[in-house]
């Protein structure tokens, strides 16, 4: 089985996200980025799964700037055999990426395409949920468990009520939750071996998908500054005031 | 408390442009060290200081390490990380596939590990030891010692340590009483070692003491100091792990900073001797130790630098948030940050541009090492080797001290809470405080640098030196003349002192003694000035090609004139006081002290 992740260059986790001056983005000058947290534990679930024998090949694909080589670079040292970057200066929307992403999968026809969630600096959660739908493939997401199973897998999805298990025929797409697994550190051997394995670059051109932007940011704001909390008497006070300040229940 | 983000940009652009990578690169042997293969080490390692060390820092200072029932515990979750890094073969960097290391340079490890001191100083003091051990193994063991020892230490699962130090030999090694006797193929180690550094802990399976101890044929003085590898447990000739070798932990220090690095107390041969094993030729100890000293003291001066970016990243986002009445000057309808204070800006700049100047000063002393050793041209190894003299002791004495004064200043930013242990800006003061102690003191860099590397040649050294620096500052033209002119006239004050100190120091050793730390202080701005004054070369060449979209390079010239008006001036004032050698230090009557 031959598995496709995609692996998103964003803001790293660390780095506290300023509004521009200018209220049109966030600042990104001499901001540090990293592979989205999320990205990283598809990677890792792959690996697990080649690991495991389940897994033949692993191809992690990226899409935007020719930084996010290092993206990259990192997949490869923690495991994925080859690498594909959709490299364009095109600030990509949700759809763009299932667009380009689509492409890349009617070629390469893997079995399983693991995305994250959503990255962690637009927040979208929608690539997967576009691409399993261009692709008409099942989707499971925001994944806390993946089985290989006789004739496909099954999944354990984090929903708001709980846990939900699905089951799904292959080809499919699974997007990964927070506790699906901790990913590794890449170690020093397999850094240096990575710079070995092979890498494409592409243009969105080369798969004949218009990237242009469809959608306009307004304006881009800081979140309100969270009010101090109080401290409540009783139940009844809790009660009163989640009823009738807080408005949270009936 | 914020949390450490590796300043990737800035480590890359100082190896690439104000270092050089190129020359490095160009070694035998480095056909595998290409520009990508930096980056993506570079990356992972940041990721490891941001994701496993600077978690556990906190931890470190609030735990610390612990002496409980004679065994000593590393704070809670120090373990896991240790072997992390052990398993990711991150030990290795620098040494040779021979021992099982990946043969990187060691300017690529410097980097690596400016990363882990800033995340945690007090853990990355271990890999640091175990690197400094290394060496003294590799350069002077015999090949039995190295081929039972070198893996396991490379490998990381054995760490190593320095026991130098006893109550009554600190700065003066001359006054080691630690004794050795032969006995067959080894000798029995009996004494007190002090302030061991990872001393005794439970992150590794066995312990690599390296000893400096006396021969009972020794002569007095340093000319009759060994040096000994002493395992915590003894290894048998297969390099399985046996009995334990009669080394005591006998207590740990309560200290100021790095609480979770232990520093103990060990007594060697309390129950009829340690087994210790000579390394080299008897009576050379304190010569070896010398010659590796130049790894560990660049190491420590390193700790400076590191320690002086965590604090600047904490200053800057509390004054980026800290809202404190209206700056003058201010025109917005809401009060910004404190950042926009002028004063506060003065320290940020204070520091920001201190870092990148200790940045560049280590990063070229630890490339020299690559191509001192290295290189198969023997002009450019002499050259590499002259380099590496000459900021040895600024690397360590001036970095040191500038690394303190700049937490103190992340302290000064965030006002009263900074003195709050809770923001953690605080602790950052208390861990720099000993990088200007261990290691030798400021005072004896500051002879290092006065005695063997400037009067000894009388100036010759350092005089080429200056000529280069100033050549550089000459070639800054226009918006960036106020920079040139800021290094050479630092370079005019310079080259008179060390004109002063070579006519002068003969008729009193005390001129040089006196003279000493205001020399290396001198010297390390003028340094730091001469890195970014090239920085400043190589952003302007990117600007007139138009490639600056995030602002990098403009401000790396702007981070230049701030030094060149607020931090070279200081130059000047040294030179008064250098200048006046032991006059005044020594002319008031001791009893009126
Ligand atoms: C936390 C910690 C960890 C340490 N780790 C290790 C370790 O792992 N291994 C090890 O062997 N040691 C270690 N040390 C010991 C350390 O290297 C010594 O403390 C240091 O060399 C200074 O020696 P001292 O403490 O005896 O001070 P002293 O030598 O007594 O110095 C006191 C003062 O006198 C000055 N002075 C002394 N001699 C001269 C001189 N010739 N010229 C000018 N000024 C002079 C010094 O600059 C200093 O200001 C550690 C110490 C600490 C506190």
């Amino acid at each position: 089985m031959k598995i496709l992740v995609g692996v998103k260059r964003v803001v790293d986790y660390n780095v506290k996200i300023r509004v521009k001056a200018d209220n049109t983005g966030v600042e990104t000058a001499n901001v540090k980025f990293s592979m989205n947290p999320f990205d990283e534990i598809a990677v890792e679930e792959a690996v697990r799964l080649k690991e495991a024998g389940k897994v033949s090949e692993i191809i992690a694909v990226s899409l935007g700037i020719a930084q996010s080589q290092d993206t990259i670079r990192t997949a490869l040292a923690m495991g994925a055999d080859r690498g594909i970057l959709v490299q364009t200066d095109v600030d990509l929307q949700p759809l763009a990426v299932a667009k380009l992403l689509k492409a890349i999968i009617d070629k390469e026809a893997p079995s399983l395409v693991l995305l994250g969630k959503q990255a962690i600096d637009d927040d979208s959660n929608q690539t997967g949920q576009m691409l399993a739908a261009l692709l008409d493939w099942p989707q499971g997401t925001f994944a806390s468990k993946i089985t290989v199973t006789g004739d496909g897998i099954e999944v354990i999805r984090e929903v708001d009520g709980g846990l939900e298990t699905v089951a799904l025929t292959l080809p499919a797409l699974v997007t990964t939750d927070l506790r699906l697994n901790e990913p590794r550190y890449a170690s020093l051997p397999n850094i240096m071996k990575a710079k070995k394995k092979q890498l494409d670059v592409i243009t969105p051109a080369d798969l004949g998908v218009d990237v242009t932007p469809r959608l306009t940011t307004l304006k881009v704001e800081e979140p309100p500054k969270r009010k101090a909390g109080i401290k409540v008497a009783d139940v009844a006070e809790l009660v009163n005031r989640l009823r009738n300040e807080a408005k949270v229940i009936p | 408390m914020t949390d450490y983000i590796p300043p990737l940009r800035d480590i890359k652009f100082t190896l690439e442009h104000v270092v050089g990578l190129d020359a490095v690169a160009a070694l035998p042997g480095n056909e595998e060290f290409t520009a990508d293969l930096v980056d993506s080490i570079l990356e992972e390692a940041g990721h490891m200081a941001e994701g496993i060390l600077s978690p556990l820092n906190r931890v470190g200072d609030e735990v610390g390490a612990r002496l409980e029932n004679g065994v000593v515990h590393t704070a809670p979750g120090w373990r896991e990380a240790w072997a992390a890094l052990v398993d990711g073969g991150w030990n290795g960097l620098p040494f040779s596939t021979e021992w099982g290391g990946m043969g990187l340079p060691n300017v690529l490890n410097t980097a690596v590990h400016e990363m882990w001191q800033s995340a945690n100083m007090a853990f990355t003091l271990c890999p640091m030891l175990t690197q400094g051990a290394v060496n003294a193994v590799r350069l002077y063991g015999s090949d039995a010692l190295k081929a039972l020892y070198l893996p396991k230490m490379v490998a990381g699962t054995w760490t190593g340590t320095m026991n130098l130090t006893e109550p009554q030999a600190g700065s003066d090694l001359a006054a080691v009483r630690t004794k050795a006797v032969p006995e067959g193929d080894h000798c029995r180690i009996s004494g007190q070692k002090i302030f061991i550094t990872y001393g005794d802990h439970d992150m590794a399976e066995n312990i690599v003491h390296l000893v400096l101890a006396r021969l009972p044929d020794g002569p007095p003085g340093v000319k009759g100091i060994s040096l000994f590898v002493v395992p915590k447990f003894l290894v048998d000739a297969s390099g399985a792990i046996g009995a334990a070798n009669d080394v005591t932990c006998v207590s740990l220090e309560h200290k100021l900073g790095i609480h979770g690095s232990p520093t103990a107390i060990l007594s060697f041969g309390d129950h009829g001797g340690s087994v210790g094993y000579l390394v080299g030729e008897p009576h050379r100890g304190v010569e070896y130790m010398f010659a590796m000293m130049n790894h560990a003291r660049l190491a420590v001066g390193l700790q400076g630098l590191a320690i002086a970016e965590r604090a600047y990243q904490q200053a800057l986002s509390y004054a980026r948030e800290r809202v404190q009445g209206r700056p003058v000057g201010w025109t917005g309808d809401k009060n910004p940050g404190i950042v926009y204070h002028p004063d506060v800006r003065r320290m940020l700049l204070t520091m920001r541009c201190q870092i990148e100047a200790m940045r560049a000063i280590h990063y070229t002393a630890a490339a020299s090492v690559d191509l001192a050793h290295g290189s198969a041209d023997p002009v450019q190894r002499a050259n590499a080797q002259t380099m590496v003299e000459l900021l040895t002791p600024i690397a360590k004495g001036w970095c040191t001290e500038v690394g303190q004064t700049l937490a103190s200043l992340g302290v000064q930013v965030h006002g009263g809470v900074g003195y709050v242990e809770e923001t953690g800006a605080a602790q950052h003061l208390r861990d720099a405080r000993i990088t200007t102690i261990y290691e030798g003191t400021t005072a004896i860099q500051a002879n290092d640098l006065i005695n063997r590397k400037i009067l000894k040649d009388k100036g010759a050294m350092i005089g080429a030196f200056l000529d280069q620096i100033e050549a550089q500052a000459k070639s800054l033209t226009g918006d960036d003349s106020v920079i040139g002119l800021g290094v050479a006239e630092g370079v005019t004050k310079a080259r008179a002192t060390v004109a002063w100190l070579v006519n002068s120091a003969g008729q009193d050793p005390r001129i040089s003694a006196a003279a000493g730390v205001p020399t290396l202080e001198m010297m390390g701005i003028l340094v730091g000035g001469h890195m970014l004054a090239k920085a400043v070369t190589v952003s302007r060449v990117r600007l007139a090609s138009g490639e600056d979209p995030d602002g990098f390079y403009t401000a790396k010239i702007e981070s230049a004139r701030f030094y060149s008006l607020h931090i070279l001036p200081h130059v000047h004032a040294l030179a008064v006081a250098a200048t006046d050698g032991a006059a005044t230090v020594m002319r008031m009557d001791e009893a009126s002290l």
